[in-house]
């Protein structure tokens, strides 16, 4: 799709509602799919239909906030490695019930910036972190670290599942809560209950024995997926997910993480910016540690507010 | 039609000399290094079938240090197999608990190298300096319950036990680079991936980190087990050559551990032309039937390589 790259184009003008950037061709299942409107004033970009409304299994943003309840605050939150900060003074809310993209070059601090968010940053030898991260009001600091984890779980770039059969993956999270250890039979539904929210449960289910790295590459992703929503956590943090994954299981977990949003609170970091556009219902765009824009996806990627924010979603670096 | 299948053509008919008698020396290296080998296992190959007999694995070596008018190894056999356990025993578990510390806690940072250092040490240290220290430690009073001690309270520093523990040190190395290696091959993602479901590291170590190490454990701990069992310094120092001689107070199992006894490298060595036993025949024998056993544990080695393979990951 290079002839659709906006490289040449000037940016809008601030305030004006710009038309997303152009959006790569996926395929899910039989479901018609839509390319992104052109960008207007260049007859040239011709492989483009005509302007749409944000609609269709392209571009689902909620139409309304009138539901979403936020789950976590982050207020003045610095990171820093061996002294050097990665993200510098950063607040804003996640929100249950919608998806929150993390946008921004290579090294801009989102990575780090979501894993504050369950407290991975500390395993990060010289890593330090200022400003509070709130999980339903209260500091994450001060809650047990195993149980804030639970509560705030991570799915990471590379599928990694454990050594292990499917099932044991799934009910990974759900033994060893305390002293009894729930039986097999007991955690038989509650594994089916995770795959089936996963959308793997179908491809699974006559074999949940068998070994988990023997799934493709996609449905290992997915198994992750399944794995970290098993013990019921309120927001799921997603490190790129997909970009190891090909078109068609991109395709399949971005639909997945559009059925869950409805049920947790989603803070996925990407590079690819069509998916931020595919998928977000707020963005966030960083650049060198810093929080430069933060809003609605329609707003930040119609009609950003920053020159950054403007270069960046149309491509003109990162 | 038929496919035919591509083959490397050419010559080295335009290298430069220097590079044609270099690939002419490598050449012969690899098969003077199959012939020192062939010659080897096929003599003791030989000499070991032509005077090996089933009666000689039945047998007791005689209660002499003659053992040309009869006698098997009985006891050396057995002795084999008993040290490689004990030493085994003692190793994986201490070799894996260093390297599991060592790759996964390592604070502070100078401890862990002082570790590793010392594992090192250990790893080039003659198994007859070790022999030497170990006869010397264990002769101490407070070590007597590990071997015989005489009627005026001397301890004799030489048993099973004693042999096995210095033994599990040259199979030490071995498990704590096999397992450090395995847990190195874990990538850090993996370990995240445990921590964000809200897991312990301890939790993580035994669920995730050892299950994934296991074929490396495994290979490690099989070649420790080949370098005990062929060990000959510390067994001539610390156990003894012929027969089993019980420490007496009476108990079967542990007057056995106390006790002295042999192996089949002892043996080997007491009845080959430079030891006292005479029978040199007995020699080639109780040396094939080792040759067989450390062989045996090589391929087990290759087999739990091909059959357990280690989880890949992306990194």
């Amino acid at each position: 799709m290079e002839g659709t790259r906006m490289d040449s184009l000037t940016p809008p003008p601030p305030g004006s509602l710009a038309p997303p950037p152009p959006v790569r061709k996926i395929v899910v299942g039989a479901e018609p799919t839509r390319v992104a409107p052109p960008p207007p004033g260049d007859g040239s970009h011709a492989t483009a239909p005509s302007p749409a409304p944000f609609t269709g299994p392209v571009r689902r943003a909620r139409p309304s906030a009138a539901q979403r309840v936020e789950r976590m605050g982050l207020e003045g939150v610095t990171i820093a490695y061996a002294g050097k900060p990665a993200v510098r003074e950063v607040s804003m809310p996640v929100r249950n019930g919608e998806v929150l993209a993390l946008i921004g070059p290579s090294g801009c601090g989102k990575t780090s910036l979501l894993r504050s968010l369950n407290r991975l940053t500390e395993l990060t030898p010289g890593a330090a972190r200022t400003g509070r991260i709130l999980l339903d009001g209260r500091d994450v600091d001060a809650l047990e670290v195993t149980a804030l984890r639970r509560r705030v779980s991570m799915v990471f770039q590379q599928p990694n599942p454990f050594p292990m059969s499917v099932f044991d993956n799934v009910a990974y999270a759900l033994r060893e809560q305390g002293g009894n250890r729930p039986g097999r039979e007991a955690l038989r539904p509650l594994v089916a209950e995770a795959l089936r929210r996963s959308g793997l449960l179908a491809e699974v289910a006559d074999d949940l024995g068998r070994p988990a790295l023997s799934l493709s590459g996609g449905q290992q992703q997915r198994l992750c997926i399944a794995r970290a929503l098993a013990a019921r956590p309120e927001v799921l943090l997603l490190d790129e997910p997909c970009s190891a994954l090909d078109p068609k299981s991109t395709a399949t977990i971005e639909e997945l993480i559009l059925k869950l949003r409805d049920e947790v609170a989603i803070v996925i970091v990407t590079h690819n910016m069509q998916q931020a556009f595919r998928i977000a219902d707020h963005v966030g765009f960083m650049y060198l540690g810093e929080l430069v824009e933060y809003g609605a996806a329609d707003r930040v990627f119609g009609a950003p507010r920053e020159q950054r924010t403007r270069e960046y979603v149309s491509g003109a670096f990162g | 039609m038929s496919i035919r299948a591509t083959e490397a053509r050419g010559s080295s008919e335009a290298w430069p000399l220097a590079d044609r008698i270099g690939l002419r020396l490598a050449w012969a290296a690899g098969i003077l290094l199959c012939a020192v080998v062939a010659a080897i296992v096929l003599y003791v190959l030989v000499r070991g079938l032509a005077e090996l007999r089933p009666s000689l694995l039945f047998e007791r070596p005689l209660d002499t240090p003659d053992q040309s008018h009869g006698g098997g190894f009985l006891d050396p056999l057995a002795g084999t197999v008993l040290v490689t356990m004990i030493g085994t025993v003692i190793a994986v578990p201490l070799g894996v608990a260093a390297a599991v510390w060592v790759t996964e806690y390592g604070r502070p940072p100078g401890l862990a190298r002082a570790v590793e250092s010392a594992i090192e040490v250990i790893a080039g240290t003659p198994s007859i300096v070790l022999a030497l220290f170990g006869l010397f430690f264990f002769s101490q009073g407070i070590f007597g319950f590990l071997s015989f001690t005489s009627e005026g309270g001397g301890v004799f520093g030489r048993s099973f036990l004693i042999a096995g523990a210095m033994l599990s040190l040259i199979a030490l190395p071995l498990v704590f680079g096999a397992t450090r290696e395995a847990l190195n091959a874990v990538p850090a993602h993996v370990r995240e991936a445990s921590y964000a479901l809200g897991k312990t590291r301890a939790a993580t170590i035994r669920r995730i980190l050892l299950p994934a190490s296991r074929p490396g454990i495994a290979t490690g701990t099989a070649l420790g087990m080949g370098r005990i069992a062929g060990d000959t310094a510390i067994i001539v120092i610390l156990l003894g050559l012929l027969r089993f001689d019980g420490a007496g107070a009476g108990v079967p199992v542990l007057d056995t551990l106390r006790g002295t006894g042999s192996t089949l490298t002892s043996y080997t060595y007491a009845n080959s032309p430079a030891g006292e036993g005479g029978a040199e025949a007995k020699a080639w024998a109780a040396a094939f039937v080792l040759l067989v056993l450390v062989v045996a544990l090589n391929w087990l080695v290759d087999w739990i390589g091909r059959r357990w393979k280690a989880p890949a990951w992306t990194r």
